[in-house]
């Protein structure tokens, strides 16, 4: 048995996303994938290259919530006004987000859904860096609530670039398009199958295929389809640290267990 | 000079870029000076937090040229969301990335500068923006970021003396540098003015992040950036966007809280938010 949580099992299989990814700039956008860049380079990862979420390099990840400002021990400085030139132009980053919708060819959205360019229904963020780093640098996906509205057939604004051959200009250099992982609340997938098609990884303990394929918009393939790896109390002692006040147990809803209990 | 010289040089249907990034050095005082202003049709680019937001709800912007429109802790700008979903707005919606390579292209009067960013995304498409085939061996195809050519640029920065020898500091400058360059006329407001830069900081020239012949005119703005935040003077003011992003619920009426956000003159609403002394007292953010 365990006392790990869900979203630490989750933050355990982001960190597996960063591992042996050489000396680049991992950046993990939201809690969970935070803490699982800054675990991966706590553990077996020592090499990956990291901000204060600010402007500064730092080799000491630094935690989630409130802390005093300086605390934060700069080894290095990787403002905004060089992001383009140092990380993502030079594809030096993987980069672990959460957009709105992702499709069946990794396409993802964070611009806008329903209605048109020139009047959407829902307008959301714009598509920020996510033309960019999908072009040039390895990303992977966190989801705290696998379903249908996110995982979609074809999303409404395609903001990232995936691997969708109706969206390639002949002549276009889509080499650098490399997308990693997808972990969920339910499960962890790849993009290893036929044509870089979603597959399922791994379960999380007590998670079923089928569950997974329900709550997915789109055809899925089965990978190995182990079961996801516990945290051992090292790790969890790590993630701990990282994240001092618990905000992770606030990200998935009523913060399960991460074996789940009998029905 | 004052903010309304600088409004009063200002025509409807310019172009202008506004320097800062979401939350962060956004120059707030001249944006609510134009904000009293009867200026309109405005083609505005920026890296978009509550100046476009504003700009945007009271009817201001004809075009917006935008990556994101954020406030970071409150992620999606309302004040945007309801001008966008009100079909109102003319948009070039680009990545973060291209719009740097767009200012750059105006800044070296280029008509674009290609990239592969966009290619894969449906930017292009929605945005118009075409493609270029590289000359050489390689034939690649790659997208052509077209010049964001502004009218003028405002800028909100550390320091500066009247001559416009400018230092920006603070963790990070962002693109400040690139709308200066790309602008025909560049305003900036600063937090401390000098008389003679080399008399008072001679050991900080490293910080004169772009050089005086970008600059067109001075404004001394102590808090010039709020709500926004001014490293390392000050953060951001949570409450005061917090308060900024309720009224886009409730009432939803630009027009009626209008005063309370931008005041009927700087001096008026600095005593509203607490003086200049409560804004140097806004903690500064941790990430």
């Amino acid at each position: 048995m365990t006392d790990a949580t869900l979203a630490e099992l989750c933050i355990f299989a982001c960190s597996e996303a960063f591992r042996n990814n050489g000396e680049i700039v991992a950046t993990g956008v939201g809690p969970i994938p935070r803490v699982g860049a800054g675990l991966a380079k706590l553990t077996h990862s020592p090499e990956l290259m990291m901000t204060d979420g600010e402007a500064y390099l730092v080799e000491q990840p630094v935690p989630l919530g409130p802390r005093k400002y300086d605390d934060r021990k700069a080894s290095g400085y990787l403002p905004f006004s060089r992001f383009f030139d140092s990380a993502v132009w030079t594809g030096r980053r993987h980069a672990m987000v959460t957009p709105t919708q992702l499709d069946r060819f990794g396409q993802i959205n964070l611009s806008y859904m329903g209605g048109t360019y020139d009047k959407p229904k829902t307008q959301m963020l714009g598509v920020r860096g996510f033309p960019g780093n999908t072009v040039y640098h390895a990303n992977s996906f966190f989801f705290p609530a696998h379903s249908p509205r996110v995982f979609v057939p074809e999303v409404d604004m395609i903001s990232g670039a995936g691997y969708n051959p109706a969206k390639r200009v002949p002549g276009g250099n889509y080499s650098g398009i490399d997308l990693r992982l997808i972990v969920t609340n339910l499960c962890v997938m790849d993009f290893g199958g036929k044509d870089n098609a979603i597959r399922v990884v791994s379960l999380h303990p007590g998670v079923t295929f089928d569950e997974v394929q329900a709550a997915t918009g789109f055809p899925l393939e089965r990978g190995p389809l182990t079961e996801t790896p516990l945290p051992g109390a090292e790790a969890l002692a790590i993630i701990a640290s990282l994240d001092p006040h618990n905000v992770r147990a606030t990200v998935l809803k009523d913060n399960p267990p991460a074996i789940r209990e009998a029905a | 000079m004052t903010a309304k010289d600088v409004v009063a040089s200002l025509r409807d249907g310019m172009t202008i870029g506004i320097g800062g990034w979401g939350p962060r050095r956004k120059p707030m005082a001249l944006v609510r000076e134009i904000m009293r202003s009867d200026l309109k049709d405005l083609t505005v680019v920026a890296y978009g937090g509550a100046d476009v937001g504003m700009l945007c709800a009271a009817g201001k912007v004809r075009k917006l040229v935008f990556a994101f429109v954020s406030l970071d802790a409150i992620p999606l700008e309302p004040w945007f969301r309801k001008a966008r979903e009100s079909g109102e707005l003319e948009v070039l919606e680009v990545d973060e990335g291209m719009f740097q390579w767009g200012l750059k292209a105006a800044a070296f009067q280029l008509p674009f500068l290609p990239t592969r960013v966009g290619l894969g995304t449906d930017l292009a498409e929605l945005g118009g923006l075409k493609t270029v085939q590289s000359p050489y061996a390689d034939g690649e195809t790659l997208i052509a970021m077209p010049a964001l050519k502004l009218d003028v640029a405002l800028i909100h920065v550390n320091r500066s003396d009247w001559r416009g020898n400018v230092h920006l500091f603070g963790a990070d400058v962002y693109y400040d540098e690139w709308f200066a360059k790309a602008a025909d006329l560049a305003y900036v407001s600063c937090e401390e003015l000098v008389d003679r830069m080399e008399d008072h900081y001679p050991d900080d020239a490293q910080l004169n992040v772009f050089e005086r012949c970008f600059v067109t005119g001075v404004v001394h703005m102590p808090a010039g950036a709020h709500p926004s935040s001014m490293p390392p003077a000050y953060g951001w003011d949570m409450k005061a966007f917090k308060a900024y992003a309720d009224a886009a619920r409730d009432p939803g009426d630009w027009a009626a809280v209008a005063d309370r956000f931008v005041g009927a003159s700087e001096e008026a609403y600095l005593e509203s938010i607490g003086g200049k002394e409560a804004v140097a007292a806004l903690p500064l953010p941790i990430f």
